[in-house]
């Protein structure tokens, strides 16, 4: 296995961390308006994802880093081809962001609603527009032999892409819902899990059509196996759904995306963005990555990091692993 | 295609814009986070409850602060592959690394340890929650660390070589890029303004409480504090700023040369204080100088031969070939002066300041005053008239936001100095922009980061400004008895967290 090879790999971890972490924390917004029926539920989400959201979100500028000194040529197509819909994401990041940390700040009803009203959407946006990005690479873009994409926004939003929308859409949801059962305490609890059948239900029909496509279109035997992980977990999650197992329904939604992820970087494997229009420029892991001196650092430097951060982030969530309920949101808003 | 609407035009007015504003928050997200954390050590050390109060206090602004740091930041890591794609494939081998360095260490430091100390009051021992706060302290001084390296190297590019084949820089030395001395002098002169800021922002509200009598011990430690932060920080911008300019001499004279509107060479070289020149003619029309200062500044001595824009741009172009090599003269030449002038006024206003207030030092022990007095402003052996002691109480508070002024100019003059280069030497900023993103593309995303900045900037200002008003919390029960274990007490199952969203 080559350096690039590793980094390849190492992409698709830093990917599969940001789904696994923020994905759960998009749901629990998107649940403000599915799941809360009124503001003190909503802060019970909130908090649920309080003290983490801000660590998670760094997966996301360790992948794109990562990607810009591992592949280059990678990083320039991506960022530059995906141009809109990546100013979509950055901006409502942006805002969620702000929204976390400014909606408590000031008592008034129309200051809070408003942040709640962005902490919806801004959740709900990334998580559905990771998934087109996400679709549109496995399934290849109009890439010149400059690298360039050279297609337009209508080309990104094709039907296999949207799809791939809804399915990060409803697994995040679904990861959120199973989150919140594991999080909360009281009457929310008893309902997340009920939402949680429900949305995935739905998540299985858009998450199986999806990755048969995915498999069909750009399928090998890794990616299969892969498919068949993700389905298999899936589904078990939900029976410990209805089961109550909630440790269980978790640690197996995880599973789905840790899974799904891989599928896509499998089926994308050699290519990292591969050329719709001719094969020969697609963006390989050969022809996109740096150098092996670059490459060699950059290990190290990722060998050593990652682990320390799975350490340290395991412990805050230890930390923090107390089921919380209404009566642990103080009245007094004003802090 | 109109130049005011080139898509390179409006890249680089986008960057400018989206960086400029980023670094508002930066500098004072390093220093506060370290003066915080300073705080609660104290707090820990000696159980005065002034010094929780004021960690709260500190701690809320700085949180106000760092959530518009960290979110316009994540523009930052994203724009050089939207904006400047052809920059990113010649120089990501090389610039790529610090930046996922920077990820991978400093910013998930930073942010993992904000949200334990942020929500970490009733789970966690409270030395245990001031480590958290210091992590995020050293988080922010290695993330600015990592970041400026790279721009050093597009400052004065090393440990690199060009591959000819695959038309792209390639590192060679990684510590050299991190250790080179335009790193060095850069992280010296940026982290000693950044706590000149800090200085200067705490000075400014502890004057604004002190003024009016209020929350006296609290802003009376602060006022302390800030002060000393302010003159050394202010003094150690100045030195880092010498040594950072001569190291500019050697390696950029022309961006040198522009910030003294020096058209023609000279020995001994004047320093310009005042100067109004006529562009395309090559020449001032009005200038006011200081004779030899300029040789100084660039070499240490009052005698030696400073290049001037013309000359160099002759050099220039027999090293690079046909083609100009000046950057915008006024807008170096002015960059350069509002940088020194703002930062060094606050600096000034940080001196006088701890003159005025000093505690025993030539001080008539009558004028001495206790922890819960407002320090009297004493500037012989008389303290100040209730006017003028007024005076320079609204004199913090109106400035201080002059070290954010002059960080911005700081960063406009070096970025803008080094044009019409974007990697010096190596690669011009018309070469850099994404060949494949429209001007329409840009525009939208330069609009909508622009508008919504500003209406953010509105909406931290006030924040800002209502939780400066309120002062410094009152503690509970619960702030005074820590949890003396890890996820806190398990007693009473319901009771509500200290701090909730």
């Amino acid at each position: 296995m080559e350096l690039h090879d590793v980094w390849f790999v190492l992409i698709a971890v830093l990917w599969t961390g940001y789904f696994f972490l923020e994905g759960f924390d998009f749901g629990v917004g998107v649940l403000t308006r599915l799941l809360a029926r009124n503001r003190p539920e909503k802060r019970v989400l909130i908090n649920t994802i309080g003290p983490v959201w801000d660590g998670n979100e760094v997966w996301l500028l360790s992948a794109g880093g990562a990607t810009f000194a591992a592949f280059p040529e990678w990083y320039a197509t991506l960022f530059s081809g995906f141009y809109l819909p990546l100013l979509a994401i950055l901006i409502c990041l942006i805002v969620r962001g702000v929204a976390f940390e400014y909606r408590v700040k000031r008592p008034e009803e129309s200051w809070q609603r408003r942040w709640e009203t962005a902490i919806f959407w801004t959740s709900l946006i990334p998580a559905f527009l990771w998934g087109v990005a996400f679709g549109n690479i496995v399934r290849g873009v109009k890439i010149d032999a400059d690298f360039e994409y050279v297609g337009g926004l209508g080309d990104l939003l094709n039907p296999y892409a949207l799809l791939g929308g809804l399915v990060t859409l409803t697994l995040f949801t679904f990861h959120g819902t199973v989150f919140v059962g594991l999080k909360t305490v009281g009457e929310i609890r008893e309902r997340a899990r009920t939402l949680a059948l429900r949305v995935g239900a739905v998540t299985a029909v858009v998450a199986l059509l999806f990755l048969l496509w995915t498999q069909a279109d750009s399928g090998n035997a890794g990616s299969l196996v892969a498919l068949a992980v993700a389905v298999g977990a899936l589904v078990v999650a939900l029976a410990a759904v209805r089961a109550g197992r909630e440790g269980w329904a978790f640690t197996l939604s995880g599973v789905t995306i840790v899974a799904a992820v891989a599928m896509l970087f499998l089926s994308l494997f050699p290519n990292v963005m591969p050329s719709s229009l001719d094969d020969d420029w697609s963006l390989t892991v050969t022809n996109a990555s740096s150098s092996p001196y670059t490459l060699k650092i950059m290990t190290w430097c990722a060998g050593i990091a990652t682990p320390l951060v799975l350490l340290y982030q395991s412990w805050t969530y230890w930390v923090f692993r107390k089921r919380i309920g209404t009566q642990h949101i103080a009245p007094d808003i004003a802090h | 295609m109109d130049m005011a609407l080139a898509p390179e035009t409006l890249a680089r007015w986008q960057f400018g814009i989206t960086t400029v504003y980023h670094f508002l928050f930066v500098p004072l997200t390093i220093s506060l986070a370290a003066l915080t954390a300073g705080l609660e050590t104290a707090w820990v050390r000696t159980g005065k409850e002034k010094y929780l109060r004021a960690t709260k206090f500190w701690g809320k602004l700085f949180l106000i602060n760092i959530a518009m740091g960290v979110v316009t930041g994540i523009v930052q890591e994203f724009q050089f592959g939207m904006n400047w794609s052809d920059y990113s494939r010649f120089v990501g081998d090389v610039f790529g690394a610090p930046l996922a360095f920077e990820a991978l260490i400093a910013f998930f430091f930073e942010s993992t340890f904000i949200g334990l100390w942020i929500f970490g009051w009733d789970k966690l021992p409270k030395k245990i929650h001031l480590a958290c706060i210091w992590m995020v302290s050293i988080g922010t001084l290695l993330s600015a660390y990592f970041i400026l390296a790279a721009n050093s190297w597009m400052q004065h590019p090393v440990g690199y070589r060009i591959n000819e084949e695959k038309g792209r820089a390639e590192l060679t030395d990684f510590w050299l890029v991190l250790t080179q001395n335009t790193t060095l002098n850069q992280v010296f002169h940026s982290f000693s303004a950044a706590f000149l800021t800090g200085g200067a922002f705490m000075v400014g509200i502890a004057a604004f409480h002190l003024m009016r009598k209020k929350h006296i011990p609290v802003m009376r430690t602060s006022l302390r504090l800030g002060l000393v932060t302010l003159a050394v920080g202010g003094l150690l911008t100045a030195v880092s700023g010498d040594t950072l300019g001569k190291v500019m001499y050697e390696q950029q004279p022309m961006k040198m040369a522009a910030a003294e509107a020096l058209w023609d060479g000279e020995s001994p070289a004047p320093f310009s204080v005042f100067a109004y020149g006529d562009v395309d003619e090559g020449h001032n029309t009005v200038a006011l100088e200081i004779p030899g200062l300029l040789s100084f500044l660039a070499h240490s001595d009052f005698e030696s031969y400073v290049p001037g824009i013309n000359d160099t741009n002759e050099t220039l172009r027999e090293k690079f070939g046909p083609g100009d090599y000046k950057p915008i003269v006024p807008v170096a030449y002015w960059g350069f002066r509002w940088m020194i002038g703002f930062g060094m006024a606050s600096f000034s206003l940080g001196l006088l300041g701890l003159w005025l207030t000093r505690k025993k030092f030539l001080l008539p022990a009558a004028l001495r005053t206790g922890e819960d007095e407002v320090p009297h402003l004493v500037l012989l052996k008389k303290p100040l008239g209730p006017r003028l002691s007024r005076l320079y109480w609204l004199l913090a508070l109106w400035t201080m936001a002059f070290p954010l002024i002059a960080n911005s100019w700081g960063w406009i003059f070096t970025e803008m100095g080094r044009q019409p280069w974007v990697v010096y030497g190596v690669m011009q900023t018309r070469d850099a922009v994404s060949p494949g993103v429209s001007q329409a593309e840009i525009l939208t995303s330069m609009i909508a980061f622009t508008a919504l900045y500003a209406v953010l900037a509105v909406v931290e200002v006030k924040l800002l400004a209502k939780y400066v008003k309120a002062g410094p919390p009152e503690l509970t029960e619960a702030d005074l008895n820590p949890p003396t274990k890890i996820g806190g007490d398990t007693r009473d199952a319901d009771r509500p967290m200290a701090f909730s969203y």
